[in-house]
């Protein structure tokens, strides 16, 4: 089948959008950006072709079906199986290009040790692996690098006591390993992996395979349709550096538009916050932009801007929104340079003030900034649409509700779980346009 | 997927016409003449772009020098920077306009001109043009430095849109019982009208080419860049040659150029040679950025877009309407060029005139380049903007750079805002079916 595929290189994750001939979206992937868009553009659409793989799945096994919860929980399995299979071959990667980095004169004497050492590591790395894919497992975050990298330091630093190497060269090996690997761009055949992992959930979940249904079969079968990647668009804040030819770009600007017409065709009003941009959008009934204003050179209150105040607070980015959202007397903070962002927090932590409060406040002033950015490109107009990163977090959520009240009145204000994609899914569209239209 | 597209090594030398490289002459020559003055012992009048006086500053043998021409020399010239920093080490602020902190720092670093030779001391500070308050802080500080005779020429605000018979009037006033008494002490010339009305003959004559050149733009393609390329246009007229000979054949020698152009069907020639195809006809509001103009031009012509009216280049005066400098009223017409200095011109006038510029010459939409220390530019584009985009329902643009300090060119930003602006365009153009 003809496939359309959008990539929105942003500065902080890529995400990808596969939208088939009928504009139905059939998958979407993300992945950090790491500093190497051209992988991270690949990954991302490997990513968003897997995900498609499971919406052919889904539809080969009318797993949305009523009655169909057999299928759903088989199809659950494969996932959990296939990303553990994923899992283990990049952690076979990263071993093997650990015990590479010891021919390096760095390693000289402990090479022996080291080597030691890292089978050990990997070994308990693989042991753990399957109950992090466990049904109900919770992880911080699905990219290779994290959980990888947080489970290396905590492994690494037991290993290295027992083996009598410091820990600190331990973790240089994987540092070195690490960029290497993620800048790998992704290798080896999707279906066979898929087939793997339908091997592994017939071996350790056999339950869930009924007598009716031949669910191997059918993945087999759906697996001989090709994704034929038709057309690709690429946008966002990597696109001048991609292995893409100009008429494969667009700005980031219109697609964020079309992404959020298709999403909810009344929105007139877009606003963006990105890693390190904030835009606020206007559009006509068709999704073509009219007008458009972002942050001038300075990305003051961007997402980035709540990455460091994460980074500063010991805390996950995630976890920065729940916190504000426990405070009832904001701080006032105006600025929101990210480069004084440390130097704020500390001086009114030393001062009393509460983690809530001052997280709260904060929330409060990226929103204000993008206030004056949607006003100066035209104001809001009904309906109001929400995207990027920074929509996920709900006391940012909670301070634009309350400001847009303020200022504009009753106005819908549309937040799609998707909004990541919002970028991506625009591309996509114009990538099916420029083929179907 | 396709190659990866590497940027080229390094840039080749900035191709130019015949024109450009005869008004580089001219300016060259011009510092020059201003290095000489220890030698031939003429007198220098600092005084500024926007509605100066040339043509009276010759009735008294002054030479003129321009501190804002000598910052934008200075910002092509990659100097502007260094200068700029050195204005705020003696505490001027960052907000304060990067013109004259160029200038402030240029003075503190031994005052050398573009030419790598010493500007010359001004003997008198003219400030013909009072519509911009930076000018008259920054005479104020070169008057404690140089403590010469300060002359303060005041032009009233067109606020109500027009000239009256009483702005007229209060100018001829000042320029009788003031500007030209103190002109006559400064430079020991007795003021000789027969020689303004002279001067001013050859600046109609001069002006007509200008106007002439500029408007050939509305030929499609447009032949010239009334943007990047108007900006050497602009160089003779609103600095040191309007009233000469020099100037004369300058203009006639440019508008034949371009007619040649136009008889060729060629669009405008770029630093890269002559422009592809052209894609995007553009109205510009707003100096444009000298630290990277190579580069700022180049994300503009690289997508096809040819500027083909802008504002700036009625920073000096304004000619569109009809204005010539005219012999037969001198003291009056120099009163109603500084009146016509585009910003001296009230914000309905300034929509007008780019709504007018947009219809006239067909453009797609209007563009802001809004410069972040000019106040006098600066105030009140968003509200411009906003209307010109409803007058002509084109789609209009905003981006934001700087004219002298490099730390004000984002130039990513800056791509990213243009190309969305010019995809914009497209979308515009074919609707849904063009909107891939």
């Amino acid at each position: 089948m003809r496939t359309f595929i959008g990539i929105d290189l942003g500065s902080t994750t890529t995400k990808a959008v596969l939208l088939d001939e009928n504009q139905d979206v059939i998958g979407r992937g993300i992945t950090n950006s790491r500093s190497n868009y051209g992988t991270a553009a690949r990954v991302a659409s490997e990513e968003a072709r897997i995900d498609g793989r499971f919406t052919l799945f889904r539809r080969a096994l009318h797993a949305s079906d009523p009655g169909r919860e057999q299928a759903q929980e088989f199809l659950a399995a494969l996932e959990r199986n296939f990303r553990l299979v994923q899992f283990l071959e990049q952690l076979d990667d990263l071993e093997e290009t650990c015990n590479g980095q010891l021919k390096s004169e760095r390693f000289a004497g402990v090479a022996g040790a080291m080597r030691e050492a890292i089978t050990e590591v990997f070994k308990r790395l693989r042991r753990e692996a399957p109950e992090l894919y466990a049904p109900g497992a919770k992880r911080k975050s699905d990219f290779f690098r994290d959980i990888a990298g947080s489970r290396f330091h905590v492994h690494a630093e037991a290993v290295a006591r027992d083996a009598g190497v410091s820990h600190d060269i331990l973790l240089n090996a994987y540092d070195k390993s690490i960029i290497e690997v993620e800048n790998r761009p992704p290798g080896g055949d999707l279906s066979e992996k898929f087939r793997r992992a339908v091997a592994r959930v017939l071996e350790t979940d056999p339950h869930i395979v009924d007598g009716q249904t031949d669910n191997a079969g059918v993945i087999d079968k759906t697996l001989e349709i090709e994704l034929e990647e038709t057309y690709l668009v690429g946008t966002g804040y990597g696109r001048v550096t991609l292995p893409f030819s100009k008429e494969h770009i667009r700005s980031e600007i219109l697609c964020h538009g079309l992404g959020a017409h298709m999403m909810y065709p009344k929105t007139r009003t877009v606003l963006d916050i990105g890693g390190q941009d904030t835009k606020g959008i206007q559009i006509d009934e068709r999704g073509i932009v009219e007008n458009f204003q972002m942050n001038d050179r300075c990305a003051a209150g961007c997402g980035r801007y709540l990455g460091y105040i994460a980074d500063e607070m010991n805390m996950g980015l995630h976890e920065l929104g729940p916190l504000a959202m426990q405070s009832n007397r904001p701080a006032r903070i105006n600025s929101t340079c990210t480069v004084f962002a440390g130097a704020e927090l500390r001086d009114r932590l030393s001062l009393g003030e509460k983690r809530e409060d001052i997280l709260a406040g904060l929330h409060r002033a990226i929103i204000l900034r993008a206030i004056s950015i949607i006003s100066r490109s035209g104001g809001v107009t009904n309906e109001f649409t929400f995207t990027g990163g920074v929509a996920k977090n709900e006391a940012a959520v909670r301070e634009l509700r309350k400001l847009l009240k303020e200022n504009y009145g009753d106005v819908t204000i549309n937040i799609n779980p998707d909004s990541i994609y919002t970028g991506a899914l625009g591309a996509s569209e114009f990538a099916r346009r420029a083929v179907m239209a | 997927m396709t190659v990866i597209q590497r940027p080229k090594a390094r840039p080749a030398d900035a191709i130019k016409d015949a024109s450009m490289a005869k008004q580089k002459a001219m300016m060259a020559a011009h510092y020059d003449r201003l290095a000489a003055v220890p030698e031939t012992g003429e007198k220098v009048a600092a005084t500024f772009v926007p509605g100066n006086l040339n043509e009276l500053i010759m009735c008294f043998d002054l030479v003129n020098n321009l501190p804002e021409v000598n910052a934008i020399q200075n910002g092509l010239r990659r100097q502007s920077g260094a200068y700029v920093m050195e204005a705020e080490k003696q505490g001027h602020s960052e907000d304060v306009c990067t013109y004259v902190k160029s200038d402030i720092g240029m003075m503190a670093k031994g005052n050398i001109g573009p030419n790598g030779k010493r500007l010359p001391n001004p003997d008198v500070l003219l400030l013909s043009y009072t519509g911009c308050f930076t000018f008259m802080k920054w005479f104020e500080l070169l008057r404690r430095e140089y403590g010469c005779e300060t002359i303060m020429f005041q032009t009233p605000y067109m606020a109500d849109g027009k000239i009256t018979p009483d702005m007229i009037t209060y100018m001829v006033k000042q320029l009788k019982q003031d500007v030209i008494p103190k002109l006559e002490k400064v430079s020991g010339v007795r003021f000789d009208i027969d020689r303004l009305r002279e001067y001013l003959r050859k600046s109609a004559k001069a002006e007509d080419d200008l106007v002439k050149t500029l408007q050939y733009a509305k030929t499609k393609p447009s032949p010239i860049d009334a943007y990047f390329g108007g900006i050497y246009y602009i160089g003779p007229i609103f600095g040191a040659f309007r009233g000469t000979d020099d100037a004369i054949d300058y203009y006639r020698f440019l508008r034949e150029e371009v007619e040649q152009r136009i008889k060729e069907g060629k669009g405008p020639v770029t630093p890269d040679g002559d422009m592809g195809k052209e894609r995007y006809r553009l109205v510009v509001e707003g100096p444009p950025n000298y630290t990277n103009f190579r580069q700022f031009w180049k994300m503009f012509y690289d997508e096809g877009a040819v500027v083909v009216a802008s504002s700036y280049t009625k920073v000096g005066g304004t000619y569109d309407f009809g204005f010539r400098h005219n012999p037969d009223k001198p003291l009056e017409s120099l009163a109603e060029y500084c009146l016509n200095v585009y910003t001296n011109r009230n914000l309905p006038m300034r929509v007008d005139m780019l709504t007018n510029y947009v219809e006239e010459y067909e453009a797609d939409g209007l563009l802001i380049n809004s410069i972040k220390s000019c106040n006098s530019f600066s105030a009140g584009q968003l509200l411009i903007m906003r209307e010109v985009e409803k007058r002509t329902g084109k789609p209009a643009a905003f981006i934001e750079t700087d004219l002298v300090d490099p730390r004000y060119f984002s130039a990513a930003n800056v791509k990213n805002r243009l190309e969305s602006y010019f995809q914009m365009i497209e979308q515009k153009r074919g609707g849904l079916r063009g909107a891939a």
